[in-house]
């Protein structure tokens, strides 16, 4: 019996075949289903682009009398839009679909079928939708990074790739277990949608570089929010001027919030009593 | 008699939504706390002296952004976002059935959620005057009626333009994505970012012809005392109001034909 199940639950053994059947699974219905708007996914496309243009106008705005802003000039400030571009395009693709829906299972209580799935909550709960219109402000990330590399004189070697290649795969996770922390707070409270429309409007700083803020608020937002760790190291390793320290603490803070929001989730699910109980 | 029914049924209504938004009065301080952008920026202006070129003084710039923080505040629309779930899940239906057109029920929850929110404003107002003492000042009762007023312009061109998007939800379900693609512009047009007065020439020579500069700019120079033409604002506000309601009516009745409740 014990042997059953956990092959029905799948507790503690991790497949990551299986997971992986499953995520292809996810990535078929959900494509499905958003491709049924496809006017939606235009006008979607429409905004990102507008949205990078309107953030350039803004930094250009801010450069018009001024060569530097924080020690960064324009072209380097440009990197910063860019990897930002990027990691909305993640947060609107994955997170941001996925998380908002954790608030709706908790309302309606259907998060008791998400729990009895033989399968892993968190991995469900954070992978189930996807938005594909979100790819195309991936798409214009990686174009803007394309055309800093050719004003910036950037030349790019292995251990140059490698490196941003960390710091963004850093980025993102930690960027995810925000985001987690905030809509798994939502077994507590119930309607914490704000609470991400808050995360989002503090992320917003991401766009600017941390050093064209006043001290006070760098440590705010290296401390509290890591806004830092999340634009400012992979923009510096990208220009080359990274210390290896900085990268190493960016490593080490990606492991304690991937750790710390999956240990708070499966606290938070102790106090998950389901909706009509 | 006409105007007096008419009277209660606004009192009503405002008081049936004043009592159901004070039920999320942490969502609504959470609302607020979002709304802070203006303040990191005008950290950004007055960190690297940018506002130096404008000859805007530093104090008179965090007066600036507090007000369009202040006027961002009181003119958050979403009606978008609510008559699409109402759609989607077919509560317009009985709506339309009763002798009151849905939209003034919006109206009405966003006037109760102003309300609700303004202590949570106000003590944002405050946290922003212990960190920077020398900003305080008090508007004279004058320009406070009068930037008022054009906040409440603000707040009805944002209303009717997106009631204008909302009632595309009778042609394609998800009218939301539309309104997405229109706070682009806002966001980065109006002053919320970066006061309207900074911008390069080329877009100041037409922006002031779009409703833009008169959601957030016009009326946040007007409450901090910064130059501003107050005439022609309040005019431009008035006019977009004259334009766009017609748009709505007309829209509305159309759409209201178009529409085919669920099931059938």
């Amino acid at each position: 019996m014990g042997f059953g199940n956990k092959k029905i639950y799948g507790h503690g053994i991790m497949n990551p075949r299986k997971y992986l059947r499953v995520y292809t699974k996810f990535l078929h219905t959900s494509l499905a289903s958003e491709l049924e708007y496809k006017t939606n996914i235009l006008i979607d496309l429409i905004t990102s682009i507008l949205s990078l243009i309107g953030s350039i106008f803004l930094l250009s705005i801010f450069f018009q009398n001024n060569k530097s802003i924080g020690g960064w000039e324009f072209e380097q400030a440009l990197i910063i839009q860019g990897i930002y571009t990027i990691l909305n395009g993640i947060t609107n693709t994955w997170f941001n679909p996925n998380l908002t829906e954790i608030v709706k299972h908790i309302r309606e209580g259907t998060l008791d079928f998400v729990l009895l799935k033989p399968i892993d909550s968190q991995f469900y709960i954070s992978l189930k939708k996807i938005t594909p219109s979100g790819f195309l402000e991936i798409l214009l990330g990686f174009c803007l990074l394309l055309y800093c590399i050719k004003i910036n004189q950037i030349t790019i070697n292995f251990s140059f790739l490698t490196l941003f290649l960390i710091t963004i795969i850093c980025s993102i996770c930690i960027l995810y277990s925000l985001w987690f922390f905030i809509s798994t707070t939502t077994i507590w409270f119930v309607k914490t949608w704000n609470a991400t429309e808050v995360l989002r409007s503090f992320l917003y700083i991401g766009r600017f570089p941390l050093n064209s803020f006043t001290f006070s608020l760098q440590i705010f937002f290296s401390v509290f929010i890591p806004i830092a760790f999340i634009t400012t190291i992979p923009s510096e390793v990208f220009l080359g001027l990274s210390q290896f320290w900085k990268i190493m603490l960016e490593v080490f803070v990606t492991i304690v919030f991937l750790f710390s929001s999956r240990k708070f989730w499966l606290f938070a699910l102790k106090f998950y009593s389901s909706a009509s109980s | 008699m006409i105007s007096n029914l008419f009277k209660s049924k606004i009192f009503t209504l405002l008081k049936v939504q004043y009592s159901n938004m004070m039920e999320y009065r942490v969502e609504i301080a959470l609302w607020a706390i979002s709304g802070i952008i203006p303040f990191f920026m005008l950290n950004i202006w007055t960190n690297n002296n940018l506002n130096e070129s404008l000859n805007i003084s530093d104090v008179m710039l965090s007066r600036y952004f507090l007000c369009a923080f202040f006027v961002r505040q009181f003119s958050v629309v979403w009606v978008v976002f609510s008559f699409e779930e109402d759609s989607i899940l077919g509560k317009v239906s009985p709506y339309l059935i009763q002798p009151l057109n849905p939209f003034l029920r919006y109206f009405a929850q966003h006037i109760a959620e102003q309300i609700t929110r303004f202590p949570f404003a106000l003590i944002i107002a405050f946290f922003f005057f212990i960190f920077n003492p020398e900003s305080l000042w008090i508007p004279n009762i004058g320009t406070l009626f009068l930037s008022i007023i054009a906040t409440f312009f603000s707040f009805l061109i944002q209303f009717l333009i997106q009631s204008i998007i909302a009632c595309l939800c009778f042609w394609t379900e998800k009218a939301s994505s539309v309104e997405r693609l229109l706070f682009i512009p806002t966001l980065f047009l109006s002053g919320l970012l970066a006061p309207v007065v900074s911008f390069p020439e080329y877009v100041k020579s037409w922006i002031y012809l779009t409703p833009f500069p008169y959601l957030i700019d016009f009326p946040a120079n007007l409450l901090s005392g910064n130059a501003t033409n107050i005439n022609g604002g309040l005019s431009m506000q008035i006019l977009w109001i004259i334009l766009l309601f017609p748009i709505f009516k007309k829209v509305w009745a159309l759409g209201t034909r178009k529409y085919t409740a669920m099931g059938s």
